[in-house]
């Protein structure tokens, strides 16, 4: 602990982390550059959300880390540990109990509250990538909301699959004007990014982007009036917990064909079954 | 058509020049395109046409000159002091851009429906059922079958290419379009069915156009009037047939013999 300075990075650089997040936050969905830090964790593993983190963390703060939903797959488990030893501050599993929660691929199912600080790992920012490879173009086509190329996706998607197959990163408009990738979350999520009370910050280091939805910002996914966005269903309950109206994981259970769709969100489900008296399904 | 319109041409040039460094691309080039005209620009490799016609879009700008447009409500713009969001507009709505190769001008990924609809979309439109029947509607004008509406362009031959780029362009119906030399690499043929297609499509919409090529039998199909071109600058012009039947300048003269009879 004595070796890092708090949070690990120096305050040097948290102080121009911070500078982007405010201006993120100013201007909602815009992708502000900075200048992403070589992090103790290769690309992929959440060097922009580990930094965002690290530039907000305060020794008040209660810190959950997520990674596809769950508390303890690996991902998570260093992430938290990582920060339990450069900062020493409180972690939890329970998602009403943090202040600041660090996520890949998910929003809790949990209602998020107002002065949570949500932190998106992004792996990739720009949402017009794939369709416009040069970067000086995407820029201009967001300046002046060039965006219809976004829907020449979707058209394809109706096209050859009779509804927009697109089912993570789902692209939304933010606050009426940007367009942005919304991490790879399902779009399941996507609704819970909607005027949510929390503040969203995205991170994304290889790429050195930072963006964010403040709270109460309107967050809207692309779509046609005649193909309405439809979020994920299923046809069952968690096979755990019985909740429905949440995201299951489906998990192969045996070399016969034999599965299972539980809860991708652990402290949900594990909190849900632990209750004698089950809180009701969201 | 109002009156307001009708009293200005549609695209007033005058002076327009590029160079490329100490080589010049143009220089004081200068016409006026009238609502309903198609204008040809004919020259040899490296007279400047494609240059002329990069500068009336903006792709490349130009150094000096004035390229002034009458836009659909009456105002006039210039487009080289347009600011770049509202000349992007401009190209968009009002202007098409048919390019030589069709592979510069589609999406190669996506299918012929997506290509059609695209600038529709791009304007706002957002109602799926509706950008495929427009899709639909414009590849049956340019004569591609209903059934490859769904087909990658990929799989389109070079003439039914050419014929997409066009149906792109043209789907959100705009005032003027600039081609250049839309029948290249194209063989005789389909040369001709393309050139059919693009006169009763002129025609039929009312459209102004300016079209590079260095083919004189496309420019004598096509053009009412010809700019000769030559070392980047005009040298002759006038009416089509007047030009090609009785042209006056010596370079404009071997242009002419050159064109072998078969």
């Amino acid at each position: 602990m004595s070796r890092y300075n708090f949070a690990y990075l120096d305050e040097q650089t948290k102080r121009m982390i911070r500078r982007a997040v405010l201006k993120a936050v100013a201007v909602p969905g815009y992708q502000v550059p900075f200048g992403s830090r070589e992090m103790p964790l290769s690309y992929g593993w959440g060097t922009g959300g580990v930094q965002v983190t690290a530039s907000v963390i305060g020794p008040t703060d209660v810190l959950k880390v997520i990674d596809q939903g769950a508390d303890d797959t690996t991902n998570a488990v260093s992430i938290r540990k990582f920060f339990e030893r450069t900062t020493g501050v409180a972690t939890t599993t329970r998602t009403e109990a943090a202040t600041l929660i660090q996520t890949r691929h998910r929003i809790p199912e949990t209602p998020l509250r107002v002065g949570q600080i949500v932190v998106f790992q992004v792996p990739i920012p720009e949402p017009l990538r794939w369709l416009e490879p040069r970067e000086a173009e995407t820029r201009k086509m967001h300046a002046l909301e060039e965006y219809g190329v976004m829907y020449v996706r979707l058209y394809e998607d109706i096209t050859r699959h009779g509804r927009v197959a697109q089912t993570y990163e789902y692209p939304v408009i933010v606050d009426g004007r940007y367009l942005m990738r919304p991490s790879p979350i399902p779009k399941f999520d996507n609704p819970k990014l909607d005027r949510s009370p929390a503040l969203m910050l995205f991170g994304a280091g290889r790429e050195k982007r930072i963006y964010a939805v403040p709270p109460w910002t309107s967050v809207k996914s692309l779509d046609f009036d005649d193909h309405p966005f439809e979020i994920e269903h299923w046809d069952r309950p968690c096979a755990l917990c019985g909740a429905t109206s949440v995201f299951l994981d489906e998990l192969i259970v045996d070399d016969k064909g034999g599965r299972l769709f539980i809860c991708s969100d652990t402290d949900f489900c594990s909190r849900r079954r632990a209750a004698s008296d089950p809180i009701p399904g969201r | 058509m109002n009156a307001t319109v009708d009293d200005r041409p549609l695209l007033s040039v005058r002076g327009l020049g590029k160079h490329y460094g100490g080589r010049m691309g143009c220089r004081d080039v200068g016409f006026d395109l009238w609502s309903g005209e198609v204008l040809g620009i004919v020259g040899e490799s490296g007279s400047g046409k494609t240059t002329v016609l990069n500068c009336l879009s903006g792709r490349v700008a130009a150094d000096a000159g004035q390229v002034g447009y009458t836009k659909a409500d009456g105002s006039v713009v210039d487009m080289r002091r347009l600011d770049e969001s509202a000349r992007r507009r401009l190209l968009r709505t009002e202007w098409g851009v048919v390019h030589q190769h069709a592979r510069d001008g589609l999406r190669m990924g996506v299918t012929a429906g997506a290509n059609v609809g695209e600038r529709l979309m791009a304007l706002g439109a957002r109602h799926y059922g509706r950008v495929r029947g427009r899709a639909l509607d414009w590849l049956a004008r340019v004569e591609i079958a209903e059934s490859r509406i769904d087909d990658l362009p990929e799989t389109f031959s070079g003439g039914m290419l050419q014929r997409l780029q066009i149906a792109r362009n043209l789907v959100t119906e705009p005032r003027l379009v600039l081609m250049d030399e839309p029948t290249g690499g194209l063989d005789v043929s389909v040369q001709a069915r393309l050139l059919d297609l693009l006169r009763g499509l002129v025609d039929d919409l009312g459209l102004s156009a300016v079209i590079v090529t260095h083919d004189l039998a496309v420019a004598r199909l096509l053009a009412n009037r010809l700019l000769v071109m030559r070392g980047g600058e005009v040298v002759e012009s006038g009416l089509t047939d007047q030009v090609l039947d009785d042209p006056q300048h010596p370079y404009a003269q071997l242009l002419v013999s050159s064109v072998l009879q078969p």
